[in-house]
């Protein structure tokens, strides 16, 4: 591959900054087209099974991003949004597609449960640190175990992901069921509801918890590190070809392992947020689907944190707005699964027009 | 009940779960083995299995036949084959991915077309008693045997004979293991792909249609958790081989008959957990049987999941 694209570079590459504009516009033209088309295809259905699509955008526009309350709706959903799919979009960067970032966030949720049970009557400021940690260094733990069957035993990592994730929903059903349920929750087996201070309040100003910032946040540092830092740098060498990485003495484990974790770390942080921030207590409601959400964020920001966060939001919109579709238009919940499918697929299908387009080769207009 | 023959229980409903429980393991198996062996992976069966548990369900309940159900799963199935070997053709876009896509494309148009089917009861696919010699109700129950697993058995043999000594098989073979030499021999790669995807994908249908239509027997959303999935891991065990794709299938179906197994005989402790056996016995299988230094042995060479 890199052999062919040297040999078919032109000696004279127009170099203007025109030309460079539209060279990179290809990255952002071209998600957003298959993301319009996957909607296209999308009415199409919902003609067929007899809705309205005009209908069904505007009931998502309405009920996600038509109000400051919708906003605020769509933003506090969005914020796991943002660290499930930096669970996918760092791993992604060496080449790894882990699909299983539902199981650090069921496991960072009930880490941050056990956590806030015993610190019951510990000052906010020392037990709500203590909670992220602890949310962050279970997701850690779980996906960088993918990483590491992956480097060291060769193991798939996208089929042992899901299944991790599977046994974490299955660890925490026993937990809860079990040594850290609340004999209060009868119908609904739940850790011990958070002490009133151990709960992560709202931003300043506005009606959306902290999870958001953190979010951001964390997508601004994965930029920063794949983009900026020499170990990005090795990483998406190590991506591209392992071989010739470790020819170069990269740690290719350490790498493996280290961007699997933080991953992980980040998808354990949205558990974290949705048990201290949404939910107050632990239990099934955490496994919402979040994590497999995030994987069709990663892919239609193609892996770059930074296109994740307008990625997310667009999402947590849409999820905001299903209670509303459901009731206003008969439609089932999985309606919202279906979309998603369409864009997922659309978004596979436009990798095959990079580089293939005329328009963004400013070198191919002249002849 | 008749006699209360105890602990004797646990290895009996272990039997007879394996076999209730092996089925669409079997069936899935066959179908990526299939699939993989012409070079390519399809990691949407998962999808493919939910959404044929459904069409089937909901077929035999408007018909009143379960074998026009398992037709319509057949027929699902291969549309979402051919849906996946169409992606996979075009070029640059990763099978890996595509699979992923449909899984959750499946899961979301089984769901939204299942709704209206998850209360009523739709006919059961028939099976044979192989029982009937015991007076233990416990072993008439454990060997009572669908239709759909002999012939999972039948198709196990079936695929094996026909990969390893017809022309068919040969070209699925030579497409899987190098491209460049199936060009040579005048084949057309992505054309065998396709079909091998297409017939991989109605294996998966009918795996579905013996989730919904005989065990558990009923249709709702969460019928499939990772089964689709485990398959594929399955065939990676199996080395490629639709034969040992039967045993490793039993081996899976008796994990997934532990939980069940040790609740009959009322051991309530560590019940999730013991659901979990399916999900930790293949990520043990595949810690042991995957390297990192070597390409597997009978691993098709196109195949992108081990190279």
């Amino acid at each position: 591959m890199a052999e062919q694209s040297l040999a078919q570079l032109p000696i004279t590459a127009a170099s203007g900054p025109l030309s460079k504009a539209v060279r990179r516009s290809e990255g952002v033209v071209i998600p957003i087209a298959a993301l319009l088309c996957g909607l296209l295809a999308f009415s199409l259905f919902l003609l067929v099974v007899g809705k309205s699509p005009i209908e069904f955008y505007q009931l998502i526009y309405k009920a996600g991003f038509g109000t400051a309350f919708s906003w605020q709706n769509t933003l506090s959903r969005s914020a796991p949004l943002l660290l499930a799919a930096l669970c996918v979009a760092l791993p992604a960067r060496l080449g790894l597609v882990i699909i299983g970032g539902e199981g650090a966030i069921v496991l960072g949720g009930v880490a941050t449960g056990a956590c806030a049970s015993l610190l019951m009557n510990a000052p906010a400021l020392l037990a709500i640190p203590t909670m992220m940690a602890a949310g962050a260094l279970a997701g850690a733990v779980w996906i960088g175990a993918v990483g590491a069957m992956r480097h060291y035993r060769g193991v798939n990592e996208t089929i042992s992901s899901l299944l991790m994730a599977y046994i974490a929903i299955a660890i925490m059903n026993q937990l809860v069921e079990g040594p850290l349920r609340d004999p209060a929750s009868l119908n609904k087996p739940s850790t011990l509801p958070l002490a009133e201070h151990l709960r992560v309040g709202s931003l300043p100003g506005m009606d959306v918890h902290w999870g958001l910032a953190a979010g951001i946040i964390a997508c601004v540092f994965s930029w920063i590190l794949i983009e900026k830092t020499s170990w990005g740098f090795a990483a998406r060498i190590a991506g591209g070809n392992v071989r010739a990485a470790q020819i170069q003495g990269l740690p290719v484990g350490k790498l493996i392992v280290g961007f699997t974790a933080l991953g992980g770390a980040f998808g354990g942080l949205a558990g974290m947020f949705e048990v201290s921030a949404v939910q107050g207590a632990a239990n099934a409601s955490i496994a919402a689907g979040f994590g497999y959400t995030g994987i069709l964020i990663a892919f239609l920001a193609r892996q770059n944190p930074l296109a994740i966060i307008p990625v997310a939001i667009l999402l947590g919109g849409i999820e905001a707005s299903s209670g509303l579709i459901q009731r206003r238009m008969d439609l089932p919940d999985a309606t919202v699964l279906v979309m998603q499918g369409f864009i997922f697929i659309a978004i596979l299908i436009s990798e095959t027009f990079y580089g293939k387009l005329r328009i963004f080769d400013p070198d191919g207009w002249r002849s | 009940m008749g006699e209360d023959i105890g602990l004797w229980g646990v290895p009996l409903a272990i039997i007879g779960g394996a076999i209730r429980v092996s089925t669409p393991f079997l069936f899935v198996s066959l179908g990526e083995c299939l699939t993989e062996r012409s070079g390519r992976i399809n990691l949407g069966l998962e999808g493919t299995l939910v959404f044929g548990a459904m069409s089937a369900y909901a077929i035999a309940y408007e018909t009143g036949s379960p074998w026009l159900g398992v037709l319509a799963a057949m027929i699902a199935g291969t549309i979402f084959g051919l849906l996946h070997g169409w992606i996979c053709s075009l070029p640059k876009v990763n099978d890996i991915a595509i699979g992923i896509a449909l899984m959750l494309f499946g899961m979301g148009l089984a769901f939204f077309f299942g709704k209206s089917f998850i209360q009523p009861v739709a006919p059961d696919l028939p099976a044979i008693s192989f029982g009937f010699w015991s007076d233990y109700p416990q072993v008439q129950a454990a060997l009572k045997v669908n239709i759909l697993f002999l012939i999972g058995i039948a198709a196990s043999l079936g695929l094996w004979w026909m990969l390893r000594n017809t022309k068919i098989g040969l070209r699925i073979r030579v497409v899987g293991d190098s491209t460049d030499a199936a060009r040579a021999m005048g084949l057309r790669p992505n054309v065998v792909k396709l079909l091998s995807t297409a017939a991989g994908g109605a294996f998966a249908g009918v795996g579905g249609a013996y989730l919904s239509l005989y065990y558990p027997g009923s249709w709702n959303e969460g019928i499939s958790s990772g089964q689709g999935l485990m398959a594929v891991a399955l065939v990676i065990f199996a080395r490629w081989n639709p034969i040992y794709c039967f045993w490793a299938a039993l081996l899976f179906g008796g994990a997934g008959a532990l939980g069940p197994a040790l609740q009959s005989v009322g051991v309530t402790q560590g019940y999730y957990l013991f659901y979990a056996a399916p999900y930790v016995l293949t990520l043990v299988v595949m810690i042991f049987t995957s390297s990192a230094a070597k390409t597997m042995t009978g691993a098709p060479a196109e195949l992108s999941i081990t190279k």
